[in-house]
């Protein structure tokens, strides 16, 4: 028998971003952290740089419908994010891997992975396969049977990704996926994550510029709670000059277009960048969504 | 079914040869999968080399299969994210409702502990599960489609099946109609829900035990006397209580869209 491919799988998206923010205000207790934020990001690996204390996990957190808006609009995988709204087909194609993870120390790690596409709504004769799916995916595959409590920090982010990615999410939000793997798997993470991006949004936070040269097609930078620049690695690389701080390109790149930002021209940057990468590859349409 | 494929355009599948277009391809793949004497066609149809190949490529995953690790066996009994971490708040129940029973039988002076207690045993687990500080994985659960409402009675449920055999126990030797004792209960886990959905479940639970210590345990050990809410009598208060705080709590959809701790 031929595998009957459903509907629903070869269903094209009916949005035209994966995440749509206009104005987007989020608090990190009464601190506002995310301050009239404007995103939109489609398909593909996108980074998400900024100095500490710049909104990112706030911003990830408000992504993965932990935090709620206080302000603007905010659209996820084409729904909208608002007080009264149901945010369960949201969440059912959403990953989320945040900065602290928490897990049950005494589950396997396959009992915890299976716990959590319990909780996405997973059909239930689909978990077992795609929990061995995302297990093998993050390679744990040899210790999905040991308890959570005896793994690695490295294993532990591992095991952490492989929940994220069990319902193969259509976002996949990721905070500070690196930490803890060493430089080995950090390769392998790249990967990965180049292959998950293929057909999902990912938007990676993280404090290492190289993992973003690495592994993203696209860079976000926030300061502050806002958006200082958009663009893709090698207009980052571009931006920096031999006299900016960093040993990379990107490093260069990124020091440049923050220094511009805290002398107030960051503006003029992310408008001209934002306006380039519209007429490339965004069919004419600039950052905030109205065509050009 | 198709009919059986020539053994002519059998051969010249197995070769790869040009001549046979897509349309055709599919279809021939599509019968060789549910026909074995076609399958077994193109086996003898197919060179040296490429039998050789296939049988490498049988004994090597043959190989694999044996050495990796074996399927996972669905097991019978499920875990889930709260038993592990809410045993000790349950048993914490279990002891003081059974302590309780202790007094009342030793000192017959007293008022009654048991029906006193009756209605914060099940708070304290009720907290333990929907809480921030005792679910590690909160944020993760928060982010599940299932968060909300739903998992919050089914949690809730679980606590009230593992609290509510303890009080039957406890009512049963000391001697209470069940309406004395149960309807208190499920009226303050139906409160503390209700409260919930405004300040966060595991508040709104600590809240009602305090309260309920401090305005109605304390005086009636003090008093010694068992106040009327605890009559046998006062069993449709009760029940207006316990149907008030289910309609709040369905109305508002108590963390509909919320995980663990939060409005
Ligand atoms: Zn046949």
């Amino acid at each position: 028998m031929m595998r009957a491919v459903s509907a629903a799988e070869t269903a094209p998206p009916v949005y035209a971003w994966a995440v749509h923010a206009e104005a987007l205000v989020a608090r990190a207790g009464r601190h506002v952290a995310v301050d009239r934020l404007d995103l939109a990001l489609g398909t593909g690996v996108h980074g998400l740089l900024g100095p500490n204390g710049a909104g990112k996990t706030t911003l990830m957190r408000t992504l993965a419908t932990v935090v709620r808006p206080s302000g603007g609009r905010l659209h996820l995988l084409g729904e909208p994010v608002t007080g009264r709204a149901d945010l369960r087909r949201i969440r059912r194609g959403l990953g989320y891997l945040p900065q602290h993870f928490g897990f049950y120390p005494r589950f396997t790690v396959r009992e915890f992975v299976e716990y959590m596409a319990w909780l996405k709504e997973m059909p239930k004769g689909a978990i077992p396969g795609a929990v061995q799916r995302a297990i093998d995916r993050v390679g744990l595959a040899g210790r999905a049977d040991r308890r959570m409590k005896t793994l690695s920090g490295g294993m532990l982010r591992r095991a952490g990704i492989a929940q994220a990615i069990v319902n193969d999410p259509d976002l996949l939000l990721l905070d500070e996926p690196t930490v803890g793997l060493d430089p080995e798997q950090r390769v392998g993470f790249r990967e990965l994550l180049r292959e998950i991006g293929t057909d999902c949004c990912v938007l990676t936070s993280t404090h290492l510029v190289e993992d973003v040269a690495a592994a993203c097609a696209d860079v976000v930078l926030i300061s502050d709670g806002r958006l200082v620049w958009q663009g893709d690695t090698q207009q980052l690389a571009d931006r920096g000059g031999a006299g900016d701080a960093g040993d990379s390109a990107t490093e260069r790149g990124y020091a440049a277009l923050l220094r511009a930002h805290r002398g107030g021209t960051g503006t003029t940057a992310q408008a001209r960048d934002g306006q380039a990468r519209g007429g490339q590859d965004r069919g004419g349409r600039d950052r905030d969504g109205s065509p050009a | 079914m198709t009919p059986h494929p020539t053994g002519a355009l059998l051969s010249r599948y197995a070769r790869g040869a040009d001549g046979v277009d897509e349309a055709t391809v599919w279809a021939l793949e599509a019968h060789l999968e549910c026909c074995a004497a076609c399958r077994a066609a193109l086996a003898g149809a197919v060179d040296p080399a490429t039998v050789a190949l296939l049988d490498e490529v049988a004994v090597r995953i043959g190989a694999g299969v044996a050495a990796g690790p074996g399927p996972a066996r669905p097991r019978r009994l499920r875990r889930t994210g709260v038993a592990a971490r809410t045993v000790r708040w349950l048993a914490a129940a279990a002891v003081t409702v059974l302590a309780a029973v202790a007094c009342e039988k030793s000192f017959a002076s007293m008022p009654s502990l048991v029906l006193l207690v009756a209605p914060m045993a099940p708070l304290l687990p009720v907290a333990a599960v929907w809480s921030r500080h005792t679910d590690p994985a909160w944020e993760l659960v928060a982010t599940g489609a299932r968060a909300g409402l739903w998992l919050l009675l089914r949690r809730t449920l679980a606590v009230l099946l593992a609290v509510t055999p303890v009080l039957a126990v406890a009512g049963w030797q000391t001697g209470h109609a069940p309406a004395r004792w149960l309807l208190p209960c499920l009226a303050f886990t139906a409160g503390s829900l209700a409260l919930g959905a405004a300040i966060g479940v595991d508040r709104a639970a600590v809240a009602l035990a305090l309260g309920w210590s401090a305005a109605v345990v304390l005086p009636s050990l003090a008093g010694q006397r068992l106040p009327g809410v605890l009559d046998s009598a006062a069993w449709p208060l009760w029940t207006g209580v316990l149907a008030v705080c289910v309609a709040v709590l369905l109305a508002r959809g108590a963390g509909r869209r919320a995980g663990p701790g939060r409005p």
